[in-house]
């Protein structure tokens, strides 16, 4: 079975984010880029499908800037077998990247896509769901872990307060939670092999795709600095105003 | 000229980083505070990098090593800097001397090295001879078609858990016009070879539980087949292969400031004091510059040292020069750090007093400043000199 794996250029999930002075966004410039860390779980997942026999091929896809070509060498070192790059400089809605991804898996014609549960920069958790729609392919998002069977997979997902276990038939999409996996080191052999593997670039409109935007970005703000904590004197003071002014117990 | 990593260079860097980070940094408390790391902990660390398949990149493929280039190379050793060295010495860089074995050394010493079935270490120092190299006592005399060596070493890195260690003994002398000149010879000498014996040494204030031992030779029969290269050529065995250990050392100390400039960073945005954080005073903003600028100006040093030992140009004074700034660098910059932490810098809650103490040795090892200024006037003057 072949696995197109999508992922996306973040700001790594480890820097301080720092809000624009205008407002219009967040702070880019010399700040550390990486995989969104569930599309590199994403990743991970079809690395062992492929290593368990089960996927035949890993296609790695990233829509967005030149400099995701990067991302896609690290899936590539992590063991995707080529990449796709579809590139545009222009910030890429969910919307957009669904049908970018539809018009990929019309071209290449796999049988699962794997993708992250959401991208943390914008944490919009749509994409994948979207492109199901677009498809109409049976999708189960927010997966803990996936089974193959005869033309089906078991998925099971991540949800309030416990596990749902589904089945979907196949083609489908599965986009990826924490617990799925845990993403491997590239190793220094792959990592090496990584500069050999293709790289295809296109760009939306190649691919028949209008990718303009529908939403406009009103303002960003940094989220209000938590107050300081108050020290209490005694158990008692405690006790009152856990009653009388958390009103917790 | 092109300034920029290459993909596999910046996914390499990336890769040991988060390793480093992930896996190391976790551990590092506990070595400081019990002095040792259980040999169990090592070993699953070097389990853990062999399947990763980064045990022994410096080694050429060939043999089955990484074979990155020096500089690769570098940019690896200098994510690892950042981590103690009681953890680190486990992701193996077994020494490029090794690369001389010739074809049946190569199946004992070599490859077992690479594979990680073996640790080596490497002894030069001996308690009357430390920068005087040359002037070391341990002496081997022939017995027909062996050895017999006698003597001491002392300071020898991690020869406490290391299977093998090539040994740099005296196997003659010749008169010159300037006084006597020793003949030295490396050997293989294992573990276990009766008159050989490997025992702890001292207390060291840097890298707590990376363990320098002394090694005592009291009438150890060597057989030919454990010289390094040639008999009496262990010196141009040493400088063929060793040169580029002092940019692994100039390479660790650029990550090891690195980290330093990170916390201080992170303390000066965050540590408050006449009603502001202290990173606005000018007193402590200065102080972030100038350690910026010096541990910029000491990686590059290093790279192009590097860089041109893979070009095959000549690199002794570059290295020197890598090694001497980034050595004394990492001490200012750690020095700063701390001082901007102010009273908790010297706290062992934080890791601020630990990088500091590291710092010193590495003045120290591989050839002092002293040295490394030696061979940089020298390499200097020596045109001028009739
Ligand atoms: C923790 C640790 C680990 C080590 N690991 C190893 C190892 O694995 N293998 C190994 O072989 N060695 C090892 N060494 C030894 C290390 O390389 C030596 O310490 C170093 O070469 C200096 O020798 P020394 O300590 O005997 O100092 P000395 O050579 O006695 O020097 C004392 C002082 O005199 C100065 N000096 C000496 N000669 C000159 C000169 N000509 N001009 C100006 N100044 C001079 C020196 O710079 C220094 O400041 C280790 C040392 C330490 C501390
Ligand atoms: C071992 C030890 C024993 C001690 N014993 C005692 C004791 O017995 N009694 C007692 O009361 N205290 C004691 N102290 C506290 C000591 O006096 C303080 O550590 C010292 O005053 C510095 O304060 P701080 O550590 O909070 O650093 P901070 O004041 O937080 O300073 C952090 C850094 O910011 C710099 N900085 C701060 N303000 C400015 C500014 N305006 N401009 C430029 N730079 C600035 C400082 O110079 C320093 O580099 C002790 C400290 C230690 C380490």
């Amino acid at each position: 079975m072949k696995v197109l794996v999508a992922v996306k250029r973040v700001i790594d999930a480890y820097v301080k984010v720092r809000v624009k002075s205008d407002g219009s966004g967040v702070e880019t410039q010399n700040v550390k880029m990486s995989m969104n860390p569930f599309c590199e779980i994403a990743v991970e997942e079809a690395v062992r499908l492929k290593e368990a026999g089960v996927a035949t091929e890993i296609v790695a896809v990233s829509c967005g800037p030149q400099q995701s070509q990067e991302t896609i060498r690290t899936a590539l070192a992590m063991g995707a077998d080529r990449g796709i790059l579809v590139q545009s400089d222009e910030a890429l809605e969910p919307l957009a990247i669904a049908k970018i991804l539809k018009a990929v898996v019309d071209k290449e014609q796999p049988e699962l896509v794997l993708l992250g549960k959401q991208a943390v920069d914008n944490d919009f958790g749509q994409t994948g769901q979207m492109l199901s729609a677009l498809l109409g392919w049976s999708q189960a998002t927010y997966a803990s872990k996936i089974q193959k069977a005869d033309g089906e997979l078991t998925v099971t997902r991540e949800i309030d307060g416990g596990l749902e276990t589904i089945k979907v038939k196949l083609p489908a999409i599965v986009t990826a939670d924490l617990r799925l996996n845990e993403p491997r080191y590239a190793s220094l052999p792959n990592i090496m092999k990584a500069k050999k593997k293709p790289i295809d670039t296109m760009s939306p409109a190649d691919l028949g795709v209008d990718a303009a935007p529908r939403l406009s970005v009103v303002k960003v703000t940094e989220p209000p600095a938590r107050q300081a904590g108050v020290k209490v004197g005694s158990v008692a003071e405690l006790v009152d105003k856990l009653k009388n002014e958390a009103k917790v117990i | 000229m092109d300034f920029g990593l290459s993909d596999e260079q910046r996914m390499v860097v990336e890769t040991v980083r988060g390793f480093v980070e992930n896996e190391l940094y976790p551990l590092e408390a506990q070595v400081e505070r019990d002095g040792e790391l259980p040999l169990e902990t090592g070993k699953a660390i070097q389990r853990q990098v062999l399947d990763m398949g980064f045990y022994a990149p410096n080694i050429p493929e060939e043999f089955g090593g990484g074979g990155l280039d020096h500089l690769t190379f570098a940019l690896l050793e200098r994510e690892l800097g950042r981590a103690s060295m009681a953890l680190s010495v486990w992701w193996g860089r077994p020494s490029n001397i090794l690369c001389a074995c010739d074809a049946e050394q190569r199946e004992r010493y070599l490859l077992p090295a690479v594979r990680g079935d073996k640790m080596d270490a490497l002894a030069m120092t001996e308690p009357d001879a430390g920068s005087d190299v040359r002037g070391m006592k341990c002496f081997a005399r022939r017995d027909g078609d062996d050895f017999v060596v006698n003597g001491t070493k002392h300071f020898i890195s991690h020869a406490d858990v290391a299977d093998f260690v090539i040994c740099f003994v005296a196997t003659g002398e010749d008169q010159t016009p300037r006084g006597p000149r020793k003949r030295i010879t490396a050997f293989l000498v294992d573990r276990g070879t009766p008159g050989f014996e490997i025992r702890p040494g001292y207390r060291s204030v840097s890298h707590r539980g990376y363990h320098n031992c002394i090694l005592t030779f009291d009438d150890c029969r060597l057989p030919a087949g454990q010289v390094l290269g040639e008999v009496d050529r262990g010196f141009e065995v040493a400088n063929t292969w060793l040169g580029a250990t002092r940019i692994t050392v100039a390479a660790m100390c650029v990550g090891r400031a690195r980290r330093a400039l990170d916390l201080a960073l992170d303390w000066a945005a965050s540590r408050k004091q006449f009603g502001q954080t202290i990173g606005k005073f000018q007193g402590v903003s200065f102080k972030l510059a100038d350690m910026a600028t010096e541990i910029d100006a000491a990686d590059w040093l290093t790279l192009a040292a590097a860089w041109q030992l893979d070009q095959g140009l000549a690199a002794d004074r570059p290295i020197a020069q890598a090694k001497l700034f980034a050595s004394e660098m990492l001490a200012r910059v750690t020095d700063q750090t701390l001082q901007i932490y102010g009273g908790m810098g010297l706290m062992d809650e934080l890791p601020v007093e630990r990088l500091w103490r590291d710092a010193r040795v590495e003045r120290i090892w591989d050839g002092t400043s002293e040295i490394q200024r030696h061979i940089i006037s020298r390499d200097l003057l020596r045109p001028l000199e009739s």
